[in-house]
């Protein structure tokens, strides 16, 4: 398989400078503004926590939840890492706002041709040799593109040399099938905004389980339907014709019966 | 010619108002202000949705009870067609109907929650399987054909093209068993929606049953409707289905809602819900609320012969069975995941008018069609007097006072 690239995002390193979220918003067309909430003008922000402040932008997570709900399959992983939206293909249902873990995907609520809005890696950068602009112009190393596994290397890397700066979690390794943006934090991530009660197991698992039923379901359902009709059918026949045999107005069938009881094949 | 019949008609319609025909008129009317909202200025401008709950009643009410409240149509043609149980012939038609008008409106209002509903036949050829959305697209899409087709012949009859009824007629089995094969897959996925989310959905209402839930709820409901129908038509125009009928029908939604109880113990026993069942916050509250207007009150109700046997006390056996499960769906699209995003989320008086412009057509249409087209049985003696091996007439020796009877108060005297 081919390696896939994610971003390692240091929040001990980040010194909240925002220039990620305005080379974020300069290379979607966003305004600059004031307000370090995710939105539909907003597809990464930081945010402060105490001393420390924390990057968000979409996980890129390895099974991504939006892309397995998504009924027409405008949002996909690609085969590089980044997951991507298609507006082409949405139709708008908004199952991956619902569903995301993260509550990355955004929506443009006041349009009447809306959009999902995400982070998508910069994907097009990328297609061009470039690194995601965020990454680009992070002055502190804060953010750090690459590919996943050397990522998760230079992270337990650093945990080890600087075991009192960090804590012993690199937070996208194990959440949810394991993300392409991970991180490093010198405290709970619980407290720095994280979601903290994620299975390990992908979340698409979860409807998939049911999901893959379905096909042997048509099939047997069908089947065990045509042989109730069968066997309903049968039973009314034979309450009709027992009903016409009381009455007297049905032959009694015996020779159907003789064939089958009397027959002397056995003999042979 | 036939503009000024129309015009006539209409003329007429405005001159004889009546009091539900202006409380139709205005609910058309704020509808039809919030549809322009919502589709010039966008969802931001016509909903209370956000990016911190971005389903609300459209999806809550329209979707999840609109089509489990139109699963009647499913449950009874597979119950004569399938599995022959004559009996219930008579409520095939009013069952089908509702159903039809269901899907058609769930569809409709389904319009109006999609950003870009102009996209809405994309399932048709990009897939994705993964999608409990996907399958729940196809499913009512092909059940909606099919149910069009179970309808037609309410249709062709009317207009005396019997030839085209018998067509129908004729596949009318490979038809019911397709419509249940389908129904209780896209039933059963509207609760799927939700297996995606065990972070976010509040654990009373969280389970790897929701599907089998959604589908039992479904089939307990559909019947309960029928119910309402026949009491409610047979107040308006009376026409209705009899008593004996309603009846076992009410049993029927009485062993689905025992089923579903067991479910719903065997989540409580498996995920270990006992100290949130007895922590009375809202979502303790509504739970309870929904298991005892929903499941509770009604099999009580059912399982007295007095009540079940009498009109009044079935309408409101399934009136409350209806009501738990509109609760139920609103409980798990909504209730249960306010706490996760950490807003409350109520409806915009748009959402609600344009629900309630969808609730009014529905119930226009079904008035229409009971008037116009042979859906119940002693309609269906009057236009078809030749054709009893399709649809059986239960003959009443003494129909008077069933026919007589203004309202149910009479049952006193």
């Amino acid at each position: 398989m081919k390696k896939q690239v994610g971003i390692l995002v240091d929040t001990t390193q980040c010194i909240g400078c925002m220039a990620c979220e305005d080379a974020c918003a300069d290379r979607w067309g966003f305004p600059h503004t004031d307000v370090h909430e995710l939105s539909c003008e907003k597809n990464t922000v930081v945010q402060q926590y105490g001393q420390t402040y924390v990057a968000r932008l979409c996980m890129h997570c390895e099974d991504p939840t939006c892309a397995s709900v998504c009924p027409v399959g405008a949002i996909h992983k690609t085969a590089a890492g980044p997951v991507v939206y298609d507006v082409d293909k949405c139709m708008g249902c908004r199952y991956c706002v619902q569903a995301c873990p993260f509550q990355i995907p955004k929506y443009q609520w006041n349009k009447p041709a809306p959009k999902v809005t995400k982070c998508d890696m910069c994907y097009p950068r990328q297609l061009k040799g470039k690194q995601p602009a965020c990454v680009e112009v992070c002055p502190a190393q804060a953010r750090i593109f690459g590919f996943r596994d050397d990522l998760i290397e230079e992270a337990k890397k650093r945990i080890k040399n600087n075991p009192g700066t960090y804590i012993q979690h690199i937070f996208g390794t194990t959440e949810v099938g394991g993300t392409s943006t991970i991180y490093l934090a010198g405290e709970d991530f619980g407290k720095l905004g994280f979601p903290t009660n994620l299975p390990k197991r992908a979340l698409p698992k979860y409807t998939w389980d049911i999901m893959e039923k379905i096909p042997d379901y048509f099939v047997w359902g069908s089947t065990l339907m045509a042989g109730f009709w069968w066997l309903t059918n049968r039973k009314k026949k034979v309450a009709e014709y027992e009903e016409q045999l009381k009455r007297g107005n049905a032959e009694p069938a015996e020779l159907e019966i003789k064939e089958q009881t009397s027959g002397g094949n056995d003999a042979e | 010619m036939l503009n000024n019949g129309v015009l006539s008609k209409i003329v007429y319609w405005f001159r004889h108002m009546t009091f539900w025909k202006s409380v139709l008129l205005v609910l058309v009317v704020a509808g039809l202000y919030s549809t322009y909202v919502r589709f010039v200025y966008g969802l931001g401008a016509a909903t209370n949705l956000s990016d911190k709950f971005p389903w609300g009643i459209w999806i809550g009410f329209d979707v999840l009870c609109g089509v489990g409240l139109a699963a009647g149509g499913f449950v009874v043609a597979g119950a004569v067609y399938v599995f022959h149980l004559d009996y219930y012939k008579p409520i095939v038609r009013p069952a089908v109907l509702t159903a039809f008008l269901g899907y058609v409106l769930v569809v409709f209002a389904l319009m109006f929650d999609l950003g870009r509903p102009w996209n809405i036949w994309h399932p048709l050829v990009m897939w994705n399987p993964h999608s409990p959305m996907f399958e729940l697209a196809w499913c009512v899409m092909l059940y909606t054909t099919v149910l069009a087709f179970e309808f037609s012949p309410m249709v062709f009859e009317r207009f005396h093209l019997h030839k085209a009824a018998e067509v129908v007629h004729k596949m009318i089995v490979p038809l019911v068993i397709l419509g249940v094969m389908l129904s209780s897959l896209h039933q059963s996925s509207l609760g799927s929606l939700y297996l995606v989310m065990p972070e976010k959905v509040y654990p009373l209402w969280y389970t790897g049953n929701l599907p089998f839930l959604f589908f039992i709820s479904a089939v307990a409901v559909g019947p309960a409707m029928v119910i309402m129908e026949s009491f409610l038509s047979s107040r308006a125009f009376h026409r209705e289905i009899e008593m004996p009928i309603l009846s076992k029908l009410g049993k029927v939604t009485a062993v689905a809602l025992a089923v579903y109880l067991v479910l719903r113990i065997e989540d409580m026993i498996n995920y270990h819900l006992f100290s949130y069942l007895f922590t009375f916050n809202t979502e303790g509250i509504l739970f309870w609320a929904e298991i005892m207007i929903g499941v509770v009150i009604p099999i009580t109700m059912l399982v007295i012969p007095r009540i079940r046997n009498n009109k009044r006390g079935l309408y409101y056996a399934a009136l409350f069975a209806v009501m738990g499960f509109v609760l139920n769906r609103m409980n798990v699209s909504v209730t249960s995941l306010e706490r996760h995003y950490g807003v409350a989320y109520f409806p915009s008086w748009m959402e609600i008018s344009v629900t309630l412009m969808i609730v009014a057509f529905g119930f226009g249409a079904f008035a229409w069609a009971a008037k116009n087209l042979a859906v119940f049985p002693e309609s269906v003696a009057a236009n078809e007097p030749a054709r009893g091996e399709s649809f059986e007439v239960v003959v009443i020796e003494d129909d008077a006072p069933l026919r007589g009877e203004p309202s149910f108060g009479m049952q006193a005297k």
